[in-house]
């Protein structure tokens, strides 16, 4: 026997394009290497699935409902359908809710112009939020020395928790309470600024696809995320491994 | 363990029973504890010491009898007869009657058809045999099957036999028990688990909590055969911190059986060993769900994952776990024992066996039930619920918690089994039966199950976390009187959002009271929209701003 397990492919239609793929990637891996555009918000590259923004929601033909294209495994002969009119109501939707659950003003956030919540809205032409706005109130915890969660920006992606669980080792990061009145918190709910697990690196930050966590000192529209590291250091892990 | 020591054991608790020339039976589960049962034992077993009558009379703390709201119950079985709403103060009349006859308190009367058109396969023990006493489960046929399974059949042979039942799971989703049994055997000899989800978080559900509680061995001995079956080592019971007596009740059980060697280290002197843990859950409703429960156990946050994979497949600690609910696990001693035909027998042609069902609401008799699949709803609410009091005509029959829905008036001759209920809309749930008469407003039922989704939400998705505060909040407007069609519209579109994209099936089915209210009484919503009022009375708000409009 070689040492070597075999690598098994498959093949299998994206909105009527045959790919291949091999068998352990996911419908959303294999769509981004043939350059098809599903919508993500919850998934980063490098970090554990979760499936819990809904975004990347497929057509598959014979399954039940719809299935997260970020966590679902392509199979052999699998018919996917990334685009319909129908999946585009119920993205726009899924948006939609979003700002209207927490208080996303982009004309006044640090990110501004380099959200991956406002790329998406723009990209998916959600021209308007139809529900009505909830206008929680939030806090803003600027207790670290470097860093700001604002909850009021907040998606509940939890890329933060996994980030720094995941690659850090800290695990600083957990979602507390249920349903709406979800919150990430630091250790026990400590403010940040008083973690004792916290390193500073900031990795959170860099993950965070909204202007929830932002470095101190960036006015509005300053703050770009520097995403960089993540693919490097998930490579160098599996190259050790 | 030996099916001849087996014997001799039930032998020896017979003769000891016979002994007595009656036994008499007090409810101390939770129900009739929380009416003083327990007190009423005392009294009846003092007052037996008292007249000196010891000798004769065994006074046993049972478990459930069904009839719930008029505890506490007391049965004599020696005569058959039933007191309900008994007082410690009526311990002597009971005691003195029981020689005689005669000069007891007013009896309940059993040959009713509360009593008569039930079907108990899962609750044959409750309320006759003592939950702490492994000797009086042993006397009943307990653990026959199981040291019969060990002695007799190899575990392909089980899985065969729960296939030809027809069983399916009684958790909710009606998921044929025996494919899920043989899908985890098929996954070879490795680490494996067998969970009991006794999480129960329904509203006003306590299906589970009566068989815990008054026959916890019974679920015992069904997980048990289970992991032989399937190949497991190691069995946890996930059940609610909230139930403290059916917690209590099943620690007892584990170390009496474990005592006996029906449990633990090389069962039965064979190589099947089998610990069972027990595991409390917080309170959250999410955590029934079966990825949701496997996070929690592990010690993480209690929180669903999409599947697959399933956990027959990947579960506790990535390892292939059989997850079944407590009452689907009640059911599979009786089916080794009396056989798979038997048990297909019983029921229609997709759904077998007996259902236990918590009825509640606008009936003249609540309480736990348990009858054969494809009896009628009519049957269930005239017959054994007794008709709704008060001369009211029965206006639907809510099933299936809050994932259910609301089933009218005019299907009350639909048999109930999982395909009928499915078919209107509804679902067999896990228990929950509730009657509403015309007293009741189906907006503001909707409105109920809305706000329960919304706070047990996890959170974990946007749809569900997000879609049930605004689909609560338009149903708000709506009871207070305050919303237009456009807010209807906009239900609706978010019900199809919700149900379609949510990650499991709280939020899947969240928008289910919703839709069937709104399939079958569109009237009393436009009512409230258009300044007409609540119908039912119910809406103080609607009621008002109607009547505003209306001046
Ligand atoms: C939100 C939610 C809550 C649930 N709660 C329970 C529960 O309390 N008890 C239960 O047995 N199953 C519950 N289930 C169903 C379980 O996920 C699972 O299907 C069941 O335990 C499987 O057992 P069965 O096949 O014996 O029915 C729940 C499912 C969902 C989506
Ligand atoms: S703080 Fe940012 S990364 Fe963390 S959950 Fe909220 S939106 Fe996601
Ligand atoms: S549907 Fe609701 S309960 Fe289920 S994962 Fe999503 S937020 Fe959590
Ligand atoms: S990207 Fe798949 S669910 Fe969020």
């Amino acid at each position: 026997m070689s040492a070597k397990a075999p690598v098994r492919v498959k093949t299998l239609t994206i909105d009527g394009r045959e790919v291949g793929a091999r068998e352990d990637q996911t419908i959303l891996e294999v769509a981004t290497e043939n350059g098809i555009f599903i919508p993500t918000l919850c998934d980063l590259p490098g970090l554990s699935t979760v499936g819990a923004c809904r975004l990347c929601l497929v057509e598959v033909k014979g399954a039940r409902g719809l299935l997260p294209a970020c966590v679902t495994r392509v199979a052999e002969g699998m018919e996917v359908a990334v685009n319909s009119e129908r999946l585009d109501r119920y993205r726009r939707g899924i948006l939609e809710l979003l700002f209207a659950e927490r208080n996303h003003v982009c004309s006044v956030c640090v990110v501004n112009g380099h959200c991956d919540l406002q790329s998406l809205a723009l990209r998916l032409g959600m021209t308007h939020v139809h529900f009505p706005y909830q206008y929680p109130r939030l806090p803003v915890d600027a207790s670290h020395e470097r860093f700001v969660v604002d909850h009021n920006r907040c998606i509940l992606c939890a890329r933060c928790v996994r980030v720094c669980d995941e690659i850090e080792g800290a695990h600083t990061w957990d979602i507390m309470s249920r349903g709406v009145d979800c919150r990430v918190i630091t250790d026990l709910a400590q403010p940040w600024g008083k973690s004792e697990s916290c390193t500073g690196c900031g990795k959170c930050v860099q993950v965070c696809p909204t202007g929830a966590l932002s470095e101190k000192g960036k006015s509005v529209a300053e703050m770009s995320k520097r995403r960089q590291f993540l693919p490097y250091l998930t490579l160098m892990r599996e190259g050790r491994r | 363990m030996t099916i001849e020591e087996l014997r001799k054991i039930a032998e020896a608790e017979r003769e000891a029973q016979k002994k007595y020339q009656h036994h008499v039976c007090v409810c101390i589960a939770a129900g009739c504890l929380s009416s003083g049962g327990d007190l009423v034992r005392d009294a009846i077993q003092k007052e037996v010491v008292e007249s000196g009558m010891k000798s004769e009379v065994l006074v046993k703390g049972v478990g459930c009898m069904g009839l719930c709201s008029a505890g506490p119950l007391v049965s004599v079985e020696s005569d058959g007869k039933m007191y309900a709403g008994v007082t410690p103060e009526e311990a002597p009349d009971i005691v003195g009657s029981l020689d005689t006859g005669a000069g007891g308190p007013a009896e309940c009367p059993t040959n009713v058809p509360f009593f008569e058109r039930q079907k108990k396969i899962v609750l044959e023990n409750s309320g006759k045999i003592d939950p702490e006493r492994i000797e009086d489960y042993i006397a009943h046929d307990g653990y026959r099957a199981l040291v019969g399974v060990i002695g007799e059949m190899s575990p392909r042979q089980v899985v065969d036999e729960v296939i030809k039942s027809g069983l399916r799971g009684r958790g909710g989703a009606g998921y044929p028990t025996g494919l899920k049994w043989s899908t985890v055997a098929k996954t070879g000899e490795q680490e494996k688990y067998v969970v009991c989800n006794a999480d129960e978080g329904d509203p006003g559900a306590f299906m589970d909590r009566a068989v815990l509680e008054s026959d916890p061995h019974r679920v015992l001995e069904g997980m048990a055969i289970a992991a032989y079956a399937v190949g497991a080592q190691k069995g946890y019971i996930y059940v609610r911190a909230e139930y403290p007596l059916a917690v209590s009740h099943l620690k007892t059980a584990i170390r009496q059986a474990t005592r006996l060697g029906l449990l633990g280290n090389d069962i039965c002197g064979s190589r099947f060993s089998f610990h069972i843990d027990i595991r409390l859950g917080a309170g959250a409703f999410v955590c029934g769900e079966e990825t949701a429960l496997i996070a929690s156990i592990e010690g993480k946050r209690g929180t669903p994952r999409p599947r697959p994979p399933y956990p027959a497949e990947s579960g506790l600690w990535d390892c292939p776990t059989l997850i079944n609910n407590v009452e689907t696990f009640a059911n599979v001693a009786p089916i080794i024992r009396n056989g798979a035909a038997w048990f297909a027998s019983i029921g229609t042609e997709k759904s077998k066996g007996t259902k236990v069902f918590a009825l509640a609401g606008r009936v003249t008799n609540t309480g736990l039930i348990e009858v054969p699949m494809g009896i009628t709803l009519r049957e269930v609410v005239q017959e054994i619920g007794g008709g709704i009091p008060d001369g009211k005509r029965c206006k639907a029959v809510q099933t299936g918690g809050p994932s259910g829905g609301c089933i009218p008036e005019r299907h009350m001759d639909l048999p109930v089994d999982y395909e009928s209920l499915k078919g209107v809309g509804s679902m067999m749930g896990s228990g929950g039966m509730i009657v509403m008469d015309e007293t009741s407003c189906m907006v503001d039922v909707a409105k109920y199950f809305m706000e329960f989704c919304m706070s047990e939400s996890c959170g974990k998705c946007v749809p569900c976390r997000a879609g049930t505060q605004q689909m609560h909040s338009i149903l708000q407007k709506i009871t207070n009187g305050e919303a237009s069609p456009a807010d209807l519209a906009l239900l609706e579109e978010l019900c199809d959002l919700v149900r379609n994209t949510s990650l499991c099936g709280l939020g899947q089915g969240a928008p289910t009271p919703v839709l069937t209210t709104l399939a079958n009484f569109r009237d009393e919503y436009d009512s409230h929209i258009e300044g007409r009022g609540c119908p039912a009375g119910v809406c103080q708000g609607a009621n008002r701003n109607g009547k505003e409009a209306a001046q």
